[in-house]
């Protein structure tokens, strides 16, 4: 069962995503794009990450996407815009990006992860993931220990183990990261503001 | 032999009863939950397409269908789906034609797939998450690019226009909806929605929306928003009939147009009994004794039947919040879409953003306590509910050596569950 | 049944990686350009969730996936904003037409 909904969510992923390698239509390329993310979306709840799952989906396909979109038809000079680019360009593109492509997942192929995952157990001991504890993360929740671990407590790590030191939580990033988004809002509006538009002759 | 209705999930009982293998239970049950939530998709958009145009037309003073299916024309849906099934499938030849053909699947596939999460009653619910309400949320929004699809692909200028007012419409009310409904969220300290819903059993003044002043002006604000998120009138910009033709719908006909209707009605349901849930008490009665009688009784019959009496009175409460959108629809006049944007950019998130900062202060400050200082026993049944979620073993557990900053942290969330368990 | 290892989610973040560096390379539509970017980083969170999963470091791979996920949604703003800037100064997304700044 795992295998087949691996098989489905990883084949839907790649498929879009090289998709909107070839595809010309920008709007096909956001519907295409659509379909890799939300997938990949599939992937994660397979990796009982139910949260980074739902997060995705409500960011990337909801906001992301649709902002995307919405770029395009305020941007479009005419129906359905393609901007064709160089058969030459892509050719050399898909070359060099196979080339990387073998490399990467020739590396990962090579690697022993049965054993490099018994010799990190044996160094940090077992992944509390899968330990009952605060949450079951085996069945995904994750929502409460991804909670507490983005105020500094980190129940994933500490629960059951007498640590010397506790762990350290995502409190500092958190603060930046709104920080940050505040900046980007205040940003992208003052950048996109309405001015008076440059009359440039245009070519076509 | 333990009887399928008091079985904890239908694949657990084809698994230990009827002696299936785990791959094929975990199918049929799939199935199962597909189709019964198939039901519940359906019946919203059956009988909310009728009652539409009953309330429509004695609040225009006319009469509305009287006579499909004998009285009332209450088999008005059934018919009106007959006609548009019979329809031919057009599309022009100006539209791109993959994605014009793929767009009504996304708007019914997220609109149905919101459903999986909405517990119907105690424990009636297909996916029980953690995450739950972010999760609906979530996939509801997907609905939205549906209609934006549909809008640019028609190859049609009025469609054009409403995908692209859907567009910013979307971008000016996600934020206010989601801010609202972290309120709940806030209160209940859990996204699970059958969490949310248990913790506000008992009397009526239990129920989130009389927990304090601002948690029921936080319900106003949500339902608000929810009408722009379905597109119901006055906020109903993307299809504005009068203006738009029939904005991204235009170029749809037959079964491809029901869809969306399908979709908006099913919705419709949907983000009503989100709202009953997350603030009118979900499937509670309002009523303790009567909850009580069948909460705690011993045999199955009883709490099955418990379960039932909640899934009926969810259905009411909903169905109300459906009519009012309906009543709202036919009584107000459409908004410009300048003026959504002010709304709901302008007002609604300043005004939900104190309502959150407001509902943190009163829940710290008064803690426990619901609307007229009645001691509500809210705390209590959050520290059961939160019991219930984890394994009792995780309080103990928590030892950390040194009383550092994380470590206090640590122990401090943990033990405020039971602290509150003995308050 | 045998389950899925680590290496067929890094097979799917690999591809999905290479798939955004192609699509940022080639595209001349700025829009592209961001989705190859949007891509790339997927392929990224793909590889944090995974290592989340089968590695023994706890959550700290599905919150730094958080992370970029809020900072990916931030960068498309910002992107975005500046593609409508170079419209209203051009009548064109192609990027190619972004030369003034060449010596």
């Amino acid at each position: 069962m795992e295998m087949f909904l691996f098989t489905v969510f990883a084949a839907a992923a790649c498929g879009g995503a090289i998709a909107v390698v070839l595809s010309q239509n920008v709007v096909r390329m956001a519907f295409y794009l659509v379909i890799s993310l939300g997938s990949t979306a599939g992937l994660f709840f397979m990796l009982s990450a139910d949260f980074v799952g739902a997060t995705q989906l409500l960011i990337y396909v909801g906001g992301t996407v649709v902002l995307l979109i919405f770029g395009v038809m305020l941007t479009a000079s005419g129906p359905f815009l393609t901007i064709k680019s160089s058969p030459g360009s892509m050719v050399l593109a898909i070359a060099v990006g196979a080339c990387f492509l073998m490399m990467v997942v020739g590396t990962v192929l090579q690697v022993d992860w049965d054993g490099n995952a018994a010799r990190l157990e044996g160094q940090y001991g077992a992944s509390s993931l899968d330990r009952p504890g605060y949450n079951q993360h085996g069945e995904g929740h994750t929502t409460r220990s991804i909670g507490t671990a983005l105020l500094g407590a980190r129940f994933d790590k500490d629960l059951g183990k007498n640590r010397e030191q506790p762990s350290t939580g995502y409190l500092l990033p958190f603060e930046i990261v709104s920080v940050h988004l505040l900046v980007v809002l205040i940003g992208a509006a003052y950048l996109a503001r309405a001015k008076r538009r440059v009359h440039v002759p245009s070519e076509f | 032999m333990m009887p399928l209705l008091a079985a904890e999930t239908i694949s657990d009982y084809l698994t230990d009863e009827w002696g299936w293998t785990h791959v094929a239970a975990l199918a049929s049950a799939a199935m199962v939950h597909v189709a019964l939530l198939g039901a519940f998709f359906g019946l919203p958009a059956f009988a909310g397409i009728w009652a539409e145009r009953k309330v429509s037309g004695r609040i225009q003073d006319r009469l509305g269908p009287t006579r499909t299916g004998g009285r009332f024309g209450w088999l008005q849906s059934l018919a009106d789906g007959i006609k548009l099934l019979q329809k031919e499938d057009l599309w022009p030849n100006a539209a791109d034609s993959m994605l014009f053909r793929v767009a009504p699947y996304i708007v019914v596939i997220a609109s149905f797939t919101a459903f999986l999460f909405l517990p119907f009653s105690d424990n009636w619910v297909a996916m029980s998450l953690d995450v739950g309400l972010f999760l609906a949320l979530a996939i509801l929004s997907l609905e939205v690019l549906g209609i934006i699809l549909a809008g640019y692909s028609s190859g049609s200028k009025w469609s054009l226009f409403g995908g692209m007012r859907e567009a910013a419409q979307m971008v000016s009310y996600e934020v206010p909806l989601g801010i609202t409904a972290v309120i709940p969220v806030l209160i209940a300290g859990s996204m699970n929605l059958n969490e949310i819903g248990r913790m506000q059993s008992g009397w009526f003044w239990n129920w989130f929306i009389f927990r304090d002043p601002f948690t029921m002006l936080a319900f106003f604000v949500f339902f608000t928003v929810t009408l722009a998120s379905n597109k119901r009138a006055p906020f109903d910009l993307a299809e504005a009939e009068s203006e738009l033709v029939g904005g991204f719908h235009t170029e749809y006909s037959g079964f491809r147009w029901s869809l969306f209707f399908l979709a908006e009605y099913a919705s419709m349901y949907f983000v009503s009994a989100l709202g009953v849930i997350l603030f009118l008490g979900g499937w509670w009665t309002g009523i303790a004794p009567i909850d009580d009688f069948f909460r705690t009784n011993d045999s199955w019959v009883v709490n099955y039947l418990g379960n039932v009496l909640g899934f009926a009175v969810l259905l009411i409460k909903s169905s109300k919040l459906v009519f009012l959108q309906i009543w709202i629809r036919w009584t107000l006049p459409r908004l410009r879409i300048d003026q959504v944007m002010t709304t709901c950019l302008k007002y609604l998130v300043p005004i939900s953003c104190f309502l959150f900062l407001g509902a943190t202060a009163h829940s710290v400050m008064l803690p426990g306590k619901s609307f007229f200082f009645i001691d509500s026993g809210l705390g209590n049944r959050a520290a059961e509910a939160a019991v219930i979620a984890e394994p009792a073993q995780s309080e103990s557990e928590v030892s950390v050596a040194h009383p550092k900053d994380a470590d206090s942290r640590l122990a401090l969330t943990a033990n405020s569950t039971v602290s509150e368990e003995e308050h | 049944m045998e389950g899925v290892g680590v290496q067929g989610y890094l097979a799917v973040g690999a591809v999905l990686f290479v798939c955004g560096v192609i699509c940022m390379a080639t595209k001349r539509n700025g829009i592209g350009v961001l989705m190859g970017v949007e891509l790339v980083l997927n392929g990224a969170n793909v590889n944090f969730v995974a290592f989340s999963k089968f590695g023994p470091l706890g959550l700290d791979g599905q919150i730094a996936s958080l992370f970029v996920i809020v900072l990916a949604a931030a960068e498309a703003a910002v992107a975005l904003a500046i593609a409508l800037n170079f419209y209203n100064n051009h009548l064109t997304i192609d990027v190619d037409r972004a030369n003034e700044l060449q010596g």
